[in-house]
C-alpha cells in the first residue's frame, strides 16, 4: 500500500501543563519519540496521559519554557489543524452528520483532493479496515467496534505524519479489545508510522508498544522496552503497576537473601537491600530441602488449567503464584517455594 | 392487545378535549366564509369577506410575513453564535449570560415596548419604519432561537467533535460549517419554527410600536373584530391560517432536507 510518508520524530522539551483551575497536570517533561516507533504512555487515571498526548496534538499548550519539535523543528505554538497528525479518540468523535465513507474522506475533502482520487483513497481504507460494506452507513448504525475501525481509517486516509490514539478500546467489550488491539499492532508494524498511544491497561501496553512510558502523578517514571520495564522495574509503583509482583523482606547474608520464612540463595545481591523482589512465575512449589521458603495458604483459587496461591510468608502481603498441579490446597496448610535465581530483583 | 374501559374513557376525554379546542376554529372559519353570520350556514357561502380582507389589509399580511422572516434571519444570525458561544465556555459568566438571555421571556411583551418607544421613540425615521417592530420581535423570539440551538449542542460532544475534524485539518469556519450548523439542524429547525410563529402571531408588543403605515396581521385582525363585521373578522383568520401553515411546512421541509453528499456512492 501507498503510505510511504516519512515517519516523524517527536521531541518535548521541559513540557509542563497546569490547567486555568490551577490543577497541575504534568511536571516539566522531556520525551523522545524516534522516528516510526510505537510509544505507549501507561498509568493509571490523572495521571497525565492525556494531557500529553494532547500536548503532542497541539490540542493543549505546554506552560512556558515547553517546547514541541517534529523533526527537529519547533511546532509549539501551531495548533492541531496544522501539525498533519491523525488522531483517534476513545470516544470515536465521527460526524453523526456524514456517512462511513463521507467521514473517512472528509480530510481528504478538506485538502481539496480531486474526486476520483478521494474515492479510490477512501474505497483504500476502507478495504484496509474491512468495512467496505459499512461505506453508506450512518454513524448510528455502527457498534462501537466498527466506529473505531471508521476512526482509525479517518485518521490514516489524510497520511499523517503520527498517529495519536487515546484510549481507543477502552470503551469495548474485552473479547473485541483483544481482536481490535491485534490488529491495530499489525497495522502500525505495516505502516511503519510514528504512534502514540495512550493506555491504562498494562496488558495492551504490553503488547503494542516498542517502547513504554509509565506516567505517575504528571512525571515520567520509566521509559522503557516492555521487557525493561516488566524485567527491571525502575521504582516501587512501576513494580506494582505492570503485572504481579512479590516482595519479601529481610536482609542480605551469606550469599543469600535472609527472611523469617527462610532464606534464598542469592550470590550477587546488593549488600544494603532490605527487600527482595519477584514475580509470580518465578516461584514453585517445593519439598522438603529444595524449598527456600515455608508458609501458610492464605487463599487459592482454582482457574481450571492452573490454581493461584496465595502464601503467607510473615511479610506485608501473601506471595502470589500459580501452579500447574492437579491437587487440592487446604487453607493454612504449610508449603514450601522455591524462589529461581534468575527470576530475584531489588530497587 | 387488550384495551379496557380506562383506554376508551381517556380516548373518549381526549376527544373531547381536542372538540371544544378546534370547534371555536372551525366556526371561525366557517364565520369567515358564511354570507350572514346571525342567520346561519343557512344564508350560503361567499368569498365576499376573504376579497374584503384581501384588499382592505393585504399590506398588513405582507409586513407580517417580511417581518417573521426577517426576524428569523436575525434570530439566526445572532442567535446561532451566541448558543455556540454558550455551549463553548461553560462558567458561571456563560451561565448567568444563558439566565440573562431568558430574561425578555419573563418581561411582558408591553413592558419591553414601552422600554423601546422611552428610548427610541425620538428617533422619527427608525420609529415610524417597520424596523421598529422588527426589533422588539428579535428581543422576544431571541431567547427561544438560542435555548433550542444550545439544547442540541449540549446534547452532542461538541468538544470532541470539533477536535475531531481540526485533528483532520479543519479551521475553525470550516469546523462551524462541516461540523457544528449540521449536527444542531433539529435545534435550528424547531428555533426557526417557533420564530416565525412567535413573530406572525405577536400581538402585545406590536400592538403599541405599530404606526397606522406599520401594521402587522395581528393588529389588523384586532382593528377588524373591533370596528368591522364579524365575517371580515373570521375571514381575516382564515386567510392567517392560509398564510402561516405553508410557511411553517416549507421550514420544516427544508430543516429536513439531507445536505448534500460530497462522496459519490460506491457501485
Ligand atoms: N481541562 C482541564 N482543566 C483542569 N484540569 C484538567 C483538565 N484536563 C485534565 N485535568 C486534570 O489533569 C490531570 C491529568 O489529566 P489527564 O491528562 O486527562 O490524565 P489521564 O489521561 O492520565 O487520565 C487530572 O488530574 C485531571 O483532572
Ligand atoms: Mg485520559
Amino acid at each position: 500500500m501507498t503510505e510511504t510518508m516519512k515517519p516523524l520524530a517527536i521531541t518535548l522539551t521541559g513540557c509542563a501543563k497546569t490547567f486555568a483551575d490551577g490543577t497541575k497536570a504534568l511536571e516539566p517533561l522531556d520525551l523522545a519519540i524516534n522516528a516510526g516507533e510505537t510509544v505507549v504512555l501507561l498509568g493509571p487515571s490523572g495521571c497525565g496521559k492525556t494531557t500529553t498526548l494532547r500536548i503532542i496534538a497541539g490540542l493543549e499548550q505546554p506552560d512556558a519554557g515547553g517546547k514541541v519539535m517534529f523533526d527537529g523543528e519547533g511546532v509549539t505554538p501551531l495548533s492541531i489543524e496544522k501539525r498533519n497528525v491523525g488522531m483517534v479518540f476513545q470516544s470515536y468523535a465521527l460526524f453523526p452528520n456524514m456517512s462511513v465513507a463521507e467521514n473517512i474522506g472528509y480530510g481528504l475533502r478538506l485538502r481539496k483532493t480531486p474526486t476520483e482520487a478521494l474515492r479510490a483513497r477512501v474505497g483504500e481504507m476502507l478495504a484496509m479496515m474491512r468495512i467496505e460494506k459499512l461505506a453508506d452507513r450512518r454513524i448510528d448504525q455502527l457498534s462501537g467496534g466498527q466506529r473505531q475501525r471508521v476512526a482509525l481509517a479517518r485518521a490514516l486516509a489524510v497520511r499523517p505524519r503520527a498517529l495519536l490514539l487515546d484510549e481507543p478500546l477502552t470503551a469495548l467489550d474485552a473479547k473485541l479489545r483483544d481482536a481490535l488491539r491485534i490488529e491495530i499492532d499489525e497495522l502500525l508494524r505495516r505502516l511503519g508510522i510514528t504512534a502514540v498511544y495512550v493506555t491504562h491497561d498494562q496488558a495492551e501496553a504490553m503488547a503494542l508498544g516498542d517502547r513504554i512510558v509509565v506516567m505517575e502523578h504528571g512525571k515520567v517514571a520509566q521509559i522503557g522496552t516492555p521487557r525493561d520495564i516488566y524485567q527491571r522495574p525502575a521504582t516501587l509503583f512501576v513494580a506494582d503497576f505492570i503485572g504481579t509482583m512479590n516482595r519479601v523482606q529481610g536482609r542480605v547474608a551469606n550469599g543469600g537473601f535472609v527472611t523469617a520464612a527462610g532464606t534464598i540463595p542469592w550470590a550477587g545481591a546488593p549488600a544494603h537491600i532490605t527487600e527482595a523482589m519477584f514475580r509470580p512465575q518465578d516461584i514453585s512449589l517445593a519439598e522438603g530441602g529444595d524449598a527456600h521458603l515455608r508458609g501458610t495458604i492464605a487463599a487459592a483459587f482454582f482457574l481450571g488449567d492452573r490454581t493461584r496461591l496465595a502464601v503467607n510468608v510473615g511479610g506485608e502481603k501473601p506471595l502470589i503464584l500459580e501452579t500447574g498441579t492437579r491437587r487440592d490446597f487446604k487453607h493454612g496448610e504449610t508449603v514450601g517455594l522455591r524462589i529461581d535465581p534468575h527470576g530475584l530483583l531489588s530497587l | 392487545m387488550k384495551r379496557g374501559p380506562a383506554f376508551y374513557a381517556q380516548l373518549g376525554f381526549t376527544l373531547f378535549v381536542c372538540a371544544f379546542l378546534i370547534a371555536p376554529v372551525i366556526l371561525s372559519i366557517l364565520a369567515g366564509v358564511t354570507v350572514n353570520y346571525q342567520s346561519g350556514v343557512q344564508s350560503g357561502f361567499t368569498l365576499r369577506w376573504v376579497y374584503a380582507v384581501w384588499d382592505g389589509y393585504r399590506d398588513t399580511i405582507f409586513l407580517s410575513i417580511g417581518i417573521s422572516l426577517a426576524c428569523l434571519a436575525g434570530t439566526l444570525i445572532l442567535g446561532i453564535p451566541a448558543a455556540y458561544a454558550l455551549a463553548k465556555r461553560q462558567n458561571a459568566f456563560s451561565r448567568a449570560l444563558e439566565e440573562l438571555l431568558v430574561m425578555p421571556v419573563a418581561v411582558p411583551g408591553l413592558a419591553t415596548a414601552l422600554a423601546l418607544i422611552v428610548t427610541y421613540g425620538g428617533v422619527g425615521g427608525f420609529r415610524t419604519s417597520w424596523v421598529f417592530i422588527l426589533v422588539g420581535h428579535i428581543l422576544f423570539t431571541l431567547p427561544f432561537m438560542v435555548r433550542s440551538v444550545l439544547a442540541v449542542l449540549s446534547a452532542i460532544d461538541l468538544k470532541t467533535l470539533e477536535e475531531g475534524a481540526a485533528s483532520l485539518g479543519a479551521t475553525f469556519w470550516q469546523r462551524f460549517f462541516h461540523v457544528v450548523l449540521p449536527n444542531c439542524r433539529g435545534g435550528i429547525l424547531a428555533g426557526s419554527l417557533m420564530v416565525v410563529t412567535l413573530s406572525m402571531g405577536e400581538f402585545n408588543m406590536t400592538w403599541l410600536l405599530h404606526t397606522p403605515l406599520t401594521k402587522t396581521l395581528p393588529v389588523g385582525l384586532a382593528d377588524a373584530y373591533a370596528s368591522l363585521r364579524l365575517e371580515i373578522g373570521s375571514a381575516y383568520t382564515l386567510v392567517f391560517f392560509l398564510m402561516i401553515v405553508p410557511l411553517l411546512v416549507a421550514l420544516q421541509w427544508l430543516g429536513q432536507a439531507r445536505p448534500t453528499k460530497f462522496v459519490a456512492e460506491d457501485e
